[in-house]
C-alpha cells in the first residue's frame, strides 16, 4: 500500500477525437471523484485535472495520463464509468489498474516519431496561457523583439530551411523576404487553417491542442515582414478549434502578447479570425483572400503574387498552421537545430494524419526523409487483419498513390513528387488489397469536381468528363481506349488549369493508372473488380451445399432481396439486391459468396 | 514607378515592343500576332478563366494565360506549339461537350466566338459524352433572354455589369460542373436592362428578345448613327433588314460611349417602324383628335398663345423641352419662350 499521494495531475485528451469518445464525461468524472474523495480539498493546487489537446493516437481515445507523485501512467479507452476505479485503486490505493494501461501499440506508435510542432500538443492545457508560458511559450517573440531586427528573423528562418507545410513546400523565409521588400503602407499575415482534405486533421489538432504556438508564430511572422494584423482563415466546421483560438487570442491580448506596443518594443500586432464557409478551393491562397474580402472564393491568376498584392491589394504572406506553429520552436532552439532534422532539401518534421487500413491510426509527426515503410509498418503497426498492403495515398485529393515497390520512398517534397504523389498538407491514407484503385480514383475526382469553383474550363468541365469516364468504368461500361483518354485529358487539365486545384486534380487518376493499370484493364476488358468493391461487377450467390436453411439472411436483408424461409433454400434476387454485404456478414456457415459477374455470365 | 516604359520582348522569335503595364496578349495583339481568347474583353479586368489564350514563356515551367500575365523585359513567348494547339483544342472540345450546339437556330450564328474557335481548331468530333447542363430559359422580362445552356461561363457579363455598369445584377453561383451565372437567389433579372451584358456575351447565351428571329447580323445592313434619345450622343450601329430596324449594336472602339448603351439606346428602337407612331400633328375637335397639317397646328398654337398671354399674362404659359432635341434646339426653345412668349417658365423632361 502506498502512503497517501502528495501530488496528483490528470490529463484528459479533449481534442475533437477525445471529446467524441467521451472525453468531456471522463473529465467531469475525474473532477467529481477528486472532490468527492476530498483529494482536492486536501492537496489544493497539487491536485489538478486538466484537458489537453490531441495526443495523436485518437483510435485509443479517451487517453488519460495519471501522474501521482511524479509517476506517470497512461490509460486508454477510458470511459466515465472507469474513473471511480482508477481513482480508488491507482490514486488512493497506489495500485494502478494495469489492465487498462495503454498497450505496447501506444509505445510503438510514438517510438518512431519526432515531435516539434506537436511537442506540447497533448500535454498542456490549450485553454490556459500559463500552461503555454510554463513550457517557454512566448519566449521566442520576446527574444526577437528584444534582440533581433526583422531581417535577422528572416535570415534565421531561411537558414532553418523551413518550407511551407501547406503542401507546395515553398521556402518560408524566401516568401517572407518578398513581402518584406514589397512596398505597402500595410501588410498582412494570413494563417491558412482551411484544412479540407478528406481524412486530414493536422491543422485542427494543432489549433485545438496548442493555439498559443500559432499565435506566437503569427506574431513572429508579422514582425519579420512588417505586418500589424493577422487573419486566421479557419473552417467553420472546426467549432472547437475556433473557440479555443478565440479564447487564446483574448488571453494573449490580456497578457499583452497581442495588441499595441507589445513588450514595449514598439511593435503592434493583433489577430482576427475569419471563418470559412466550407469551400475546399478557399485553401488556395487567392481564393482565400477573395473570401476574406467578402467575395466569392474563386482563385485569380498569379502573378501578381500575394506577397506583392494580397489582401486588400497589400503585401500579404499566407502560411499554413503547421508552418507558423513551427516558428516559436525554431526561434527558441535555433535554425541549426531545425536544419539538423530531416533530409537534405526538406528540413524539420512533418505532421501527418495517418488513416486507412493501418492498425494504428492517428496524428503523427515524423522527421522529413523517413521512409514510407517506417511510417506504415513502424508507427502504423502494419496492415489490419494481416491483409496485403496495396498503396498509400499522400496529399489528399490532389495527391497520388504509391505502390508497394516504392515503399522505400523518402517522405520529402522532391521524392514524393518524383513518384507522382505530393507531400500535400499531411493526409496519408493507407489502402490494402480490399481497396479498388479505380474506385479510389473515382472517389477523389468526385471530391475535386464537386469542389471546383467552376471558373476555368479544364477544371470545371475537364474533371467532370474524367469523372464520367471513371464512373462508366466502375459500372462495368468502360471501353477500350478509356484509359488513354483519361491520361490524355488528365495531362491537359493539369497543364491548363488556373489554380492548384485543377492542376493537381488528375493526380490520383494518373498515378493509379501508372501503378495499377491492370486493375483498370480488369474493369474494362473482363468487367471484373479485382478488389471486389465495384458493386456493378459482382453479385452474391448462395452456396447450396453449405446453406443450412436457417433463414437468417432472409430476415436480415434490409431490402427483402433474399427469398427463402425455414427449411427453404435461400435465393438472392439480383435485381433487388443492393450489395450491402449484410448477408455475407450474418451467415454463420459462410454459405453466401461474392462472385464476379463475368464468371456468372460464362456459366 | 516606370509606367509606360517601352522595351522589347520576343514573341515567336519576333522582336515585339511592349510597355510595362502590358499583358502578353496586349503586346501580341498590338504586333498583329493572333492569340485566341474567349473570356478576355478589352474593357474588362483580366479574368484568365477560359484558358484558350495559354502560351509558353521561356523559364516558366507551366503554360500561362496570356491575358493575365504581365510582360517583363526580354521575355520570350511562344504562342503556338503542338502542346498549345492541343490544349486549346481540348478546351474548346470540353466547352462544346456541355453546349447545346443549336447553331442552326441560334441568334448569334455567324458572329459567335465559340463557333469561330471550333472552326479554327477543326473540331469535327467531340470525344466526351456525358451530362449537359439543362437550364430553363430565363426570359420573364420583355428585353433579355438568358439561355444558360449556351453559357460558357466566361464571366464577361458579370464583369461588365459590375465594373462598367456598377449594378452587379448577376454573379457566379454554385460550384464545379454546376457553376452558373445567376441573379440573386436565382430570381428574375432585376436590373437597368442596359443590355451591355448582351453586347459582350461571346455566344448566344444572352440575346435581345425583341430582335429574336428577325435576321442575323450578317443578313442585316448595318448603319452607324448617333442615338436620338438624349444629348449624350452615343454611337449606335443600327441593323436594318428589309427596310426595318431589327437590332441595335454598338461599336466597342467608336464614339463617346465606347460601345456602351442604356436601355433606350439598346432596346428602344421599335417606335421607328411602329404603326402607331405619330406622323402628323393632331388637333382636338369636338373631343376627338383629328389629323391636321403643320400650318393648321402652328396657326392654332400661335393664336392661343397670343390670346392666353393677353388675357392672363405670359407667365401663365410654360414650356417643356425634350432630351431628344439637340443642345441647339433646346437653346432656341428657351430663347423663343423668353423673348417671343415672354416667360421664364422653361423646363426639361429629364426633370420629370
Amino acid at each position: 500500500m502506498s502512503s497517501s499521494p502528495k501530488s496528483i495531475s490528470i490529463s484528459v485528451c479533449m481534442g475533437t477525437g477525445g471529446i467524441a469518445a467521451g472525453g468531456a464525461e471522463v473529465m467531469e468524472a475525474f473532477e467529481s471523484e477528486l472532490a468527492r474523495r476530498g483529494l482536492r480539498a486536501k492537496l489544493q493546487e497539487n491536485c489538478t485535472a486538466h484537458k489537453v489537446g490531441c495526443r495523436g493516437f485518437c483510435a485509443r481515445d479517451v487517453l488519460v495520463d495519471v501522474v501521482v507523485d511524479g509517476q506517470r501512467a497512461t490509460y486508454e479507452y477510458v470511459q466515465a464509468d472507469m474513473v471511480s476505479r482508477i481513482v480508488e485503486e491507482h490514486i488512493i490505493g497506489g495500485a494502478p489498474v494495469e489492465k487498462w494501461f495503454a498497450g505496447p501499440e501506444y509505445e510503438a506508435f510514438h517510438v518512431g516519431q519526432t515531435k516539434v510542432v506537436l511537442s506540447d500538443c497533448g500535454s498542456i492545457n490549450p485553454e490556459d496561457i500559463d500552461a503555454y508560458l510554463a513550457v517557454d511559450g512566448y519566449t521566442a517573440i520576446q527574444k526577437i523583439l528584444c534582440e533581433m531586427w526583422p531581417e535577422e528573423v528572416i535570415t534565421e528562418i531561411k537558414d532553418s530551411g523551413l518550407r511551407g507545410r501547406g503542401g507546395a513546400g515553398f521556402p518560408t523565409g524566401l516568401k517572407w523576404s518578398f513581402a518584406a521588400m514589397a512596398k505597402g503602407d500595410e501588410k498582412y499575415i494570413i494563417c491558412n487553417a482551411d484544412e479540407g482534405d478528406p481524412g486530414a486533421f493536422m491543422d485542427r489538432s494543432i489549433v485545438e491542442g496548442n493555439p498559443h504556438a500559432l499565435i506566437e508564430g503569427m506574431s513572429i511572422a508579422g514582425y519579420a515582414i512588417g505586418a500589424n494584423l493577422g487573419y486566421v482563415y479557419i473552417r467553420a466546421e472546426y467549432p472547437l478549434a475556433v473557440q479555443r483560438l478565440a479564447h487564446a487570442i483574448e488571453q494573449a491580448r490580456q497578457r499583452e502578447f497581442l495588441g499595441k506596443n507589445i513588450r514595449n518594443a514598439d511593435f503592434d500586432f493583433d489577430i482576427r479570425i475569419k471563418q470559412g464557409a466550407g469551400a475546399f478551393v478557399c485553401g488556395e491562397e487567392t481564393a482565400l483572400i477573395a473570401s476574406i474580402e467578402g467575395g466569392r472564393g474563386m482563385p485569380r491568376p498569379k502573378p501578381p503574387f500575394p506577397t506583392h498584392r494580397g489582401l486588400w491589394g497589400k503585401p500579404t504572406v499566407i502560411n499554413n498552421v503547421e508552418t507558423l506553429a513551427n516558428l516559436p520552436y525554431i526561434i527558441r532552439k535555433g535554425p541549426q537545430w531545425f536544419a539538423s532534422l530531416g533530409s537534405e532539401k526538406s528540413k524539420g518534421t512533418k505532421v501527418f494524419a495517418l488513416t486507412g487500413k493501418v492498425r494504428n491510426t492517428g496524428l503523427i509527426e515524423v522527421p522529413m526523409g523517413i521512409a514510407l515503410k517506417e511510417i506504415i509498418y513502424g508507427i502504423g503497426g502494419g496492415i489490419e487483419g494481416g491483409r496485403q498492403f496495396k498503396a498509400v495515398q499522400t496529399g489528399g485529393p490532389s495527391g497520388g498513390c504509391i505502390p508497394t515497390e516504392l515503399l522505400d520512398t523518402a517522405v520529402d517534397y522532391e521524392s514524393l513528387a518524383q513518384v507522382g504523389a505530393i507531400m500535400g498538407s499531411g493526409g496519408m491514407v493507407v489502402m490494402d488489397e480490399d481497396n479498388c484503385m479505380v474506385e479510389m480514383a473515382r472517389y477523389f475526382l468526385h471530391f475535386t469536381q464537386e469542389e471546383s469553383c467552376g471558373k476555368c474550363v479544364p477544371c470545371r468541365v475537364g474533371t467532370k468528363r474524367m469523372l464520367e469516364i471513371l464512373e462508366r468504368i466502375v459500372a462495368g461500361r468502360g471501353e477500350l481506349g478509356d484509359v488513354e483518354l483519361l491520361l490524355d485529358l488528365g495531362e491537359d487539365v493539369k497543364a491548363a488549369s488556373l489554380c492548384g486545384l485543377g492542376q493537381t486534380a488528375p493526380n490520383p487518376v494518373i498515378s493509379t493508372i501508372r501503378y495499377f493499370r491492370e486493375e483498370y484493364d480488369a474493369h474494362i476488358v473482363q468487367k471484373r473488380c479485382p478488389a471486389g468493391v465495384c458493386k456493378a461487377l459482382f453479385e452474391y450467390q448462395v452456396v447450396e451445399p453449405l446453406c443450412k436453411l436457417c433463414s437468417l439472411c432472409v430476415r436480415k436483408c434490409p431490402v427483402g432481396a433474399i427469398e427463402g424461409g425455414k427449411k427453404k433454400l435461400a435465393k438472392i434476387k439480383d435485381r433487388k439486391c443492393v450489395k450491402c454485404g449484410i448477408c455475407i456478414e450474418v451467415c454463420p456457415f459462410d454459405a453466401i459468396t461474392q462472385v464476379d459477374i463475368h464468371e456468372t455470365a460464362e456459366v | 514607378m516606370e509606367a509606360g516604359r517601352v522595351f522589347k520582348i520576343t514573341i515567336n522569335d519576333q522582336a515585339v515592343e511592349a510597355r510595362t503595364a502590358d499583358t502578353i496578349l496586349e503586346a501580341a495583339r498590338r504586333a498583329g500576332i493572333h492569340i485566341p481568347t474567349l473570356c478576355y474583353h478589352r474593357q474588362l479586368s483580366p479574368y484568365g478563366g477560359c484558358r484558350v489564350c495559354v502560351v509558353s514563356v521561356e523559364g516558366i515551367p507551366r503554360l500561362v494565360a496570356s491575358c493575365t500575365t504581365p510582360v517583363t523585359e526580354g521575355m520570350q513567348v511562344r504562342t503556338d506549339s503542338e502542346q498549345i494547339r492541343k490544349i486549346r483544342k481540348t478546351i474548346v472540345e470540353l466547352i462544346l461537350s456541355n453546349h447545346c450546339n443549336e447553331c442552326m437556330v441560334c441568334e448569334v450564328n455567324g458572329r459567335c466566338e465559340l463557333q469561330d474557335l471550333a472552326y479554327e481548331y477543326g473540331l469535327k468530333t467531340i470525344r466526351f459524352q456525358g451530362e449537359r447542363s439543362q437550364y430553363e430559359i430565363e426570359d420573364q422580362n420583355p428585353l433579355i433572354e438568358r439561355d444558360y445552356n449556351k453559357c460558357i461561363l466566361c464571366g464577361r457579363c458579370v464583369r461588365m455589369c459590375d465594373e462598367i455598369q456598377g449594378v452587379g445584377a448577376v454573379d457566379f453561383s454554385k460550384r464545379g460542373f454546376h457553376a452558373k451565372i445567376a441573379t440573386e437567389y436565382d430570381g428574375i433579372l432585376s436590373c437597368e436592362f442596359c443590355g451591355n451584358c448582351v453586347a459582350v456575351c461571346p455566344v448566344g447565351a444572352l440575346t435581345s428578345k425583341i430582335s429574336r428571329y428577325r435576321g442575323r447580323a450578317y443578313e442585316a445592313r448595318q448603319v452607324k448613327t448617333i442615338c436620338n434619345y438624349c444629348g449624350c450622343g452615343c454611337t449606335l450601329n443600327l441593323h436594318a433588314r428589309e427596310n426595318e430596324i431589327v437590332r441595335v449594336t454598338s461599336l466597342e472602339d467608336d464614339g463617346v460611349n465606347e460601345g456602351h448603351t442604356c436601355v433606350k439606346g439598346k432596346f428602344g428602337f421599335q417606335y421607328i417602324n411602329h404603326p402607331e407612331r405619330l406622323k402628323t400633328p393632331l388637333i382636338k375637335r369636338n373631343g376627338e383628335f383629328v389629323e391636321a397639317t403643320w400650318d393648321e397646328a402652328l396657326d392654332l398654337m400661335a393664336e392661343n398663345f397670343t390670346r392666353i398671354g393677353k388675357e392672363y399674362g405670359s407667365n401663365t404659359i410654360g414650356g417643356l423641352c425634350s432630351a431628344k432635341c439637340t443642345n441647339e434646339d433646346n437653346y432656341l426653345f428657351q430663347k423663343f419662350m423668353r423673348t417671343v412668349i415672354g416667360t421664364n417658365n422653361v423646363d426639361h423632361c429629364a426633370r420629370y
